[in-house]
């Protein structure tokens, strides 16, 4: 059996997603390899190929590559999956936008946000925002999986497994990529912080946003993200959202300011270790989840609780 | 350019799913059902395109049981101009969904098939993405923007770190985000006038597929519970609180 990894990278560094991908395709079993699909992309793939558990890299380099578009994964993976049995893909938005079209091309169903695999037809995943885990068998010969990074360890070191290139397809592809607005941050990124602040609708304005979670963040060298509200009302940029249809994140620490705590919320981030809830209503179903609850206004206690860390 | 929106009936975004007690899935019983929030977005982008003069017809779709009738009267109040509903009491997955939406694409040709990127009761995220790749076309995924260029469409899709811009050829499927529009509300004379518009009634079988699920549910469970923990009286016990746990 062999299973393919769809690595998520930055061409120049892995991201650590691949790795988790990579646990979970572990446990599924069988010889796991890695695609890297860019462009100028041999660092991912040297960092890729340090993974332990990897029989060996695909490193598939060429211009449609170093953003590629779904219809260009399409393309390239659809011809490699005959010598695969699964294809365990990221569900980042990379992950998501890809692994469908493949799946529909080999007439196979996926199998969404994987969140434990208990045997090699049998996964587990959330469903209803998380409101209920879903047992699910699939009777489909190949399978065709996205990964819940946070669901899943982070994967060791390993003794160095070889680079192999593959052709890549030139396209043109049906759709074409023509440019990005990356949120530009030093902060840890949202999927891997070990600690995130998040502000919700209380802010009340973007420039409170800034101007109360931002130092706190600084402070404790954490992520900032946001509730939807915190987002829809324009406070904070969309990467920031965390919940049921942005981010699932899963940190040692998540301080939750100012939000209310709405399902849609709680489904990205009940699975952190410690949460702590400031909002100046007590009822608010934040603390039904919090460990540590703090009852008051945020706009006297954020700045008390920045000096004082 | 006549557009195609694809629609599902879920459990109402308000109302808080119910594992049933056997775990053989969640308690929809007598539980409030309405269109898929991110159904609802893509409905309203259709109808501001006619608005705008760029889609000429909207033809709303709806795969599921003959109560997804009243979904796509909602659709059909809110702008849509006629129905298909290919029904079932059978549970569809997306590869079966996706299937029907092609062959249906195939007879009524749209220039745009316009859909959520997600159904709030399974959570797959995958109908527009596989009924692109069946039919060969351009996809742009968790859209916040959608603007015509010439024969071009020019995508804004929420992604991990931002926004990114794909230009499709058309005809190309498109996928809602929550940030792409806020729906209306259908007036009640569009509700009075949305009763006489028509709705084909459809079987799977009349297109030609199989809907044989791929995927059998072992179980349906709860998610595991999270004790609340406790309040603190003030800024310096929450700290030393975090301190002891480890956590700063």
């Amino acid at each position: 059996m062999a299973v393919l990894v769809l690595a998520e990278h930055s061409n120049s560094a892995l991201n650590d997603a691949t790795g988790k991908v990579l646990s979970a395709a572990l446990a599924f079993g069988g010889d796991v390899d890695i695609l890297v699909a860019g462009e100028n992309a041999r660092p991912a793939a040297e960092a890729a190929s340090k993974l332990a558990g990897v029989r060996k890299v695909l490193l598939a380099d060429g211009a449609p590559y170093g953003k590629p578009v779904a219809e260009a994964l399409e393309a390239l993976i659809v011809p490699l999956m005959g010598a695969y049995d699964a294809l365990f893909a990221p569900a980042t938005t990379n992950g998501k936008n890809a692994a469908p079209r493949i799946a529909a091309r080999l007439d196979v169903m996926q199998i969404s946000e994987i969140t434990a695999v208990i045997d090699k037809d049998t996964f587990e995943r959330p469903i209803y925002a998380g409101n209920a885990i879903l047992t699910v068998r699939s009777s489909d010969a190949k399978k065709i999986v996205t990964v819940r990074g946070t669901a899943f360890p982070a994967a060791g070191a390993g003794s160095g497994a070889p680079i192999e290139t593959v052709a890549v397809p030139s396209g043109p592809f049906a759709s074409k990529f023509v440019r990005e607005e990356l949120s530009k941050s030093d902060r840890p990124e949202l999927a891997s912080a070990k600690r995130i602040v998040s502000g919700g609708r209380a802010l009340a304005s973007s420039d409170q946003f800034q101007q109360y979670i931002l130092p706190l963040a600084d402070k404790l060298k954490a992520g900032v993200g946001a509730s939807r509200a915190a987002v829809d009302a324009g406070y904070a940029p969309n990467d920031y959202q965390v919940g049921q249809t942005g981010k699932v994140v899963a940190p040692e620490l998540y301080v939750a300011v100012g939000i209310s705590g709405a399902i849609q919320h709680l489904a990205g981030m009940k699975d952190s270790k410690i949460i702590v809830a400031v909002n100046k209503d007590e009822e608010a179903p934040i603390f039904a989840v919090a460990d540590y609850g703090l009852v008051g206004d945020l706009f006297k206690i954020v700045p008390e609780l920045t000096e004082k860390l | 350019m006549k557009v195609l929106v694809p629609v599902k009936r879920v459990i109402d975004y308000n109302v808080r799913p119910r594992v049933k007690p056997d775990q053989t899935g969640v308690d929809l019983a007598n539980v409030k059902m309405a269109m898929n929030p991110f159904c609802e977005i893509a409905i309203e982008e259709a109808v501001r395109l006619k608005e705008k003069g760029i889609a000429t017809e909207i033809v709303v779709v709806s795969i599921g049981p003959a109560q997804a009738q009243e979904t796509i009267r909602i659709g059909l109040a809110m702008g849509g101009d006629r129905g298909i509903l290919v029904q079932t009491d059978a549970r569809t997955e997306p590869l079966s969904v996706a299937k029907i939406i092609r062959a249906i694409a195939e007879e009524e040709k749209p220039g745009l098939i316009i859909t959520g990127k997600q159904a709030i009761d399974d959570d797959n995220n995958q109908t527009g993405q596989m009924t692109a790749a069946l039919l060969g076309w351009p996809q742009g995924t968790f859209a916040s923007a959608v603007i015509k260029d010439g024969d071009k469409l020019m995508v804004t899709r929420e992604v991990d770190g931002g926004l990114q811009t794909v230009e499709l050829s058309t005809p190309a499927v498109v996928t809602t985000d929550l940030r792409l529009n806020e729906p209306r509300f259908a007036s009640l004379p569009n509700i009075m006038k949305a009763k006489k518009k028509e709705i084909a009634i459809k079987s799977p079988a009349d297109y030609g597929v199989d809907i044989t699920p791929r995927l059998s549910v072992v179980k349906v469970t709860e998610p595991k519970k999270r004790e609340a923990g406790e309040k603190v009286a003030d800024v310096d016990t929450l700290i030393s609180k975090l301190k002891s746990a480890g956590a700063i």
